[in-house]
């Protein structure tokens, strides 16, 4: 290794015996402002809700495995399809890569820390609160929200005692992300090092940046849609109230204003993700960085223009129809662009198989599988055979589960040593993937067949036809949720392996691989030379 | 860390950003809707401009006009067309009456919302007169005739040759209040 960087790290030593270390005990916690404890709080939170999320999941795998009702009542079955959607989106995929940005995105470019880290620790400690408002409307008379997490009026509006929580902690919520976006905004913005132009950065940090602008776009809309339902609930407006001369149908255009750029927050920050590791473990530059940004740019300016196609059955005029049909078409292109930069990066590479790089494979193949079932959906004539069916619950399932879940997996792997000091332990690593890959298949797969014949959406109980493959779809989803306690176990035991070195990976690039392992509590008080410290790792 | 000036002013704009777009999901897309749901005639929404009775009616086309009823369910009403149906010429006016009994034992503010199919033909379809114009107000176990008068616009397109009228009665009283009954 370069003689500069080691330099660099005998200074980063010496710069932290004079500075101060974290608090002591609780403090730490609640009144931090260091964006890698915030960022590991992040994931922490995340990790727990994906546990919540999943254990509603094995609930109703558990109630679909056979046919019949056996354990659940149709009531709490519902209860069970709304909140998991809502714990797993806002609660677990959403704060997991907040989390990942908090702690990579300052590394990367080279800042001390984010520009905003008093609001960084609101922003955190709001969603303890508002998870703990919607999962107490589990216990509440009434129960919790069961009208599925699009919130449709009417439906919505007979949720019991627990419709005021619902909106409010869907408020939490939005706060919480408007104001992590801000601050990664400000911090990637303002704070990157002197060096860095906007192209140079790394492409976790331009998918978070895209990612950032379109959550202050749209997250408001969605408070603004809820706050609706509220005054039309409790203060005698009309917006979606046909009686008064509201329009429900309107609420499913807001909804899905803020639905579908929401999607895209929950994949580019994986696109990013992805972009990062499988340089790494193929020992080539990214293939075509520029172009991945102006893809990543077209995605989410597309966003906006596309929300109609969840909603082609509810009626539209032909020529909205073709529109929102071609224009959601249209995504394939640059999500095509990234694919081809992602193979292409492999190409003729010198590839290995560690963990975050079989992950960031798995992601590349399932992901397209479900990048192509949306383009079926997408098909205006074809979709209203498949609307609420089971192919969209497979569709939507591919696109997060081996999509943004293998992701956030795959940074969690590629980071781990960055933030522990130590390795892994690879065959642990390795068992948890191969057991995902093959369950999340085993769940997931057979739900494409049943949609296609025809079994609906968020139903207790089914025709006898589906059994066989709800049964297999069943046991995939317990296999999947118990490999996800191996994940558990390998934290657990991360900082058990040998120590990592400071670039952990033979083939990783970036400053945050100039800092040493484990990174530091203050890193990069005085501004680095991004184009020194890369030059160092040729 | 140095509190500079240049985060503070990204952030304000970004906060007018966030509010801005706060008040557009709220306050714009909401008149939008309606604007673009009268352009289009979406959603069943009829056509609002006056219309005139042509001199010359198209008497050799005939266009079938359905109606179709439905009670909200947490209105306590009986609600229904006289006629289910009856043959038009484009450009006549024409009389339909429908019929509703307040079932309850209270006084109720009724209000029927109007809806046509197809939406090509919404925009040709005007109403002259109707009960669905205002809220109906009905004394305890009252029933009542309600008028609708209306011309089908000649410039209906060709392949429309039916078309179908639906209202839907609700209690305007809120759902809530409704929900808790």
């Amino acid at each position: 290794m370069n003689t500069d960087v080691s330099n660099a790290h005998d200074e980063h030593h010496d710069a932290d015996h004079d500075d101060h270390g974290p608090d002591k005990g609780i403090g730490r916690w609640l009144f931090s402002t260091n964006h890698k404890d915030i960022g590991t709080m992040y994931l922490i939170f995340s990790l727990t809700m994906f546990f919540i999320g999943g254990a509603m999941a094995m609930v109703i795998r558990s109630e679909l495995a056979i046919p019949g009702l056996q354990f659940v009542h149709p009531e709490f079955f519902n209860q069970m399809t709304t909140m998991h959607a809502l714990i797993m989106v806002f609660g677990a995929v959403m704060p997991a890569f907040v989390g990942l940005a908090n702690w990579m995105i300052p590394l990367m470019i080279g800042a001390p820390d984010m520009a905003l880290p008093r609001m960084n620790n609101w922003s955190f400690w709001i969603l303890p609160v508002a998870f703990g408002i919607l999962l107490s409307t589990l216990f509440m008379p009434g129960g919790s929200p069961a009208g599925g997490w699009t919130m449709y009026p009417p439906l919505v509006l007979q949720t019991g005692d627990a419709f005021p929580f619902l909106i409010f902690s869907v408020h939490l919520m939005g706060i919480s992300s408007i104001m992590g976006a801000i601050n990664i905004i400000v911090t990637v913005i303002n704070m990157r090092a002197p060096d860095m132009s906007l192209l140079k950065m790394p492409m976790f940090v331009w998918t978070w940046l895209i990612t950032a602008y379109l959550l202050i776009a749209v997250m408001p809309v969605l408070a603004g849609a809820v706050t609706m339902l509220l005054t039309d609930q409790f203060f005698g407006t009309s917006f979606f109230l046909a009686a008064g001369g509201g329009d429900p149908v309107m609420f499913q255009h807001i909804f899905w204003f803020f639905g579908h750029p929401e999607v895209y927050i929950m994949i580019l920050p994986a696109f990013g993700v992805v972009s990062e590791i499988i340089p790494t473990f193929a020992r080539k530059k990214l293939f075509g960085h520029d172009s991945m940004v102006y893809a990543a740019s077209c995605i989410a300016f597309l966003s906006f223009i596309v929300w109609a196609h969840h909603m082609f059955t509810v009626g539209m005029p032909l020529t909205g129809q073709l529109f929102f049909m071609f224009a959601t078409m249209l995504i394939a292109v640059p999500t095509g662009v990234k694919i081809f930069n992602w193979v292409a990066t492999m190409w003729r590479g010198s590839m290995t198989f560690e963990t975050p790089m079989l992950f960031s494979l798995a992601f590349v193949f399932l992901f397209t599988i479900g990048g192509f079932s949306g383009l079926m959906l997408a098909v205006a004539p074809a979709d209203v055979q498949y609307h609420d069916t089971y192919f969209v619950v497979a569709h939507f399932h591919y696109v997060l589960v081996p999509g943004s879940v293998f992701a956030i997996m795959a940074g969690a792997y590629y980071w781990l040593p960055k933030w522990t000091g130590h390795m892994y332990n690879e065959t642990v690593g390795k068992l948890h993937f191969w057991s995902s890959t093959i369950f999340v298949n085993l769940t997931f797969f057979p739900m494409h067949f049943l949609g296609l014949a025809g079994m609906p959406r968020r139903i207790p109980d089914y025709s006898t036809q589906f059994s066989d493959f709800n049964t297999i779809a069943s046991i995939g989803a317990i296999g999947f949720g118990l490999s996800q306690l191996i994940f558990v176990w390998v934290i657990l035991t991360a900082k058990q392996g040998p120590k990592a070195t400071d670039r952990v990976w033979e083939g990783s690039h970036g400053l945050e691989w100039t800092v040493p392992s484990p990174a530091p509590y203050h890193t990069f008080e005085t501004p680095p030379q991004a184009r020194i410290a890369n030059e160092a790792f040729e | 860390m140095p509190e500079n000036k240049e985060n503070k002013s990204l952030v304000r704009q970004l906060l007018i950003v966030a509010a801005g777009s706060f008040a557009f999901g709220v306050f714009l897309l909401p008149p939008m809707y309606d604007v673009f749901c009268e352009i289009t005639g979406f959603g069943g929404r009829t056509n609002a401009e006056a219309a005139t009775v042509e001199e010359n009616p198209d008497l050799s086309r005939e266009i079938r006009i359905e109606f179709v009823t439905t009670v909200n369910s947490y209105a306590q009403f009986e609600f229904a067309a006289d006629t289910d149906s009856m043959t038009v010429n484009p450009g006549k006016m024409y009389y339909a009456t429908f019929t509703a009994k307040n079932l309850s034992a209270e006084d109720k503010v009724a209000q029927a919302v109007p809806s046509v199919a197809p939406t090509t033909a919404a925009e040709h379809f005007t109403k002259i007169e109707c009960f669905c114009f205002t809220s109906q107000e009905f004394l305890a176990d009252e029933e009542r005739a309600m008028p609708l008068q209306f011309i089908v616009d000649p410039d209906l397109p060709d392949y429309v040759d039916t078309i179908t009228l639906q209202y839907t009665f609700f209690d305007t009283a809120p759902v809530a209040a409704n929900f808790e009954n």
